[in-house]
């Protein structure tokens, strides 16, 4: 049997093998595993907290009603996130039926790259990534730069950057071309790398970027 | 290569899926335009804080909410096969 790092822990596989038995145990222990990251996949996705809860319990009950269909050789976790991810999706689109914004990702005119602002604020972080994550002040700023982004751009960067899927997979996810992913990756990319080094940019080191600068 | 050019080619230099001709013009670029550097560098660490997080606790009431409906649920028979 496979063992996590963590001394005597089963792995998810383990769980799943014994709440396929019927050890509601097993099960629950899953669910503790991982309801904090769909939890977080659907308030990052929906930016609603009643909405997130719907979708964490819905995943879930799924997850038990569908136990048998998990394929074992896939991760567990990732089978969740695609629950969640899809019944995001269908709220999503459940808020577009309103007047005004329906089929709002069909009929947009696909963005181009004209027009894409350029970086202004440019500095060296005053810590790394990693540093920066143990802070609970940085938890709160990178949510609210999230929260800040247009829902076109935040979706493609939570299922592309976040959740890990392919360009491909996010454009089907979204019914969205490729070549659109691309652009609202970028746009989103860009709008965070702003606003995050705005904040934790050092202003000591901060760059000058000269208008006329190019290199041939 | 202009920095402009570069704007286009962030995402799949940043994901590794850049042509390897045009990754050294691009690293070249680098080179010798810190500014495009730190913007790279950046586009990174933003990337890695998301990738790691779990930043939303569940709220307690619904957390109770939630293994209480799961405990019913396993409960049921399950459902019939689609």
């Amino acid at each position: 049997m496979r063992m996590n790092a963590e001394a005597g822990a089963a792995s998810d596989s383990d769980l799943v093998r014994l709440a396929r038995a019927g050890d509601f145990g097993a099960f629950e222990q899953l669910v503790e595993r991982h309801e904090r990251a769909v939890y977080s996949l659907a308030r990052r996705m929906l930016q609603s907290e009643q909405d997130a809860e719907d979708i964490t319990q819905q995943t879930f009950i799924s997850a038990l009603q569908h136990l048998r269909d998990f394929r074992e050789e896939g991760a567990f976790g990732g089978w969740l996130m695609r629950i969640a991810t899809h019944a995001a999706l269908k709220v999503l689109r459940r808020r577009r039926i309103a007047p005004m914004t329906s089929l709002e990702a069909a009929t947009e005119p696909e963005e181009g790259y004209e027009g894409i602002s350029r970086p202004e604020y440019i500095a060296d972080w005053s810590q790394s990534p990693e540093a920066l994550a143990q802070r609970h002040e940085t938890r709160r700023l990178i949510e609210e730069a999230l929260a800040n982004l247009d829902e076109k751009h935040r979706l493609v960067f939570v299922l592309r950057d976040v959740e890990g899927l392919s360009v491909r997979e996010t454009a089907e996810a979204l019914g969205l071309s490729e070549a659109n992913v691309k652009v609202r990756l970028l746009r989103a990319r860009l709008q965070l790398r702003e606003q995050l080094t705005r904040a934790f940019g050092d202003p000591t080191r901060r760059i000058a970027r000269d208008p006329n600068h190019s290199h041939d | 290569m202009k920095c402009q050019d570069l704007l286009k080619l962030l995402n799949d230099y940043v994901d590794g899926t850049v042509d390897p001709a045009v990754c050294a013009e691009f690293e070249k670029h680098m080179a010798g335009c810190n500014p495009c550097q730190v913007v790279v560098d950046n586009i990174r660490g933003a990337i890695t804080l998301y990738k790691n997080g779990q930043p939303y606790e569940l709220p307690l009431p619904f957390r109770e909410r939630l293994h209480a409906t799961l405990r019913e649920c396993w409960k049921q028979p399950p459902p019939a096969q689609d």
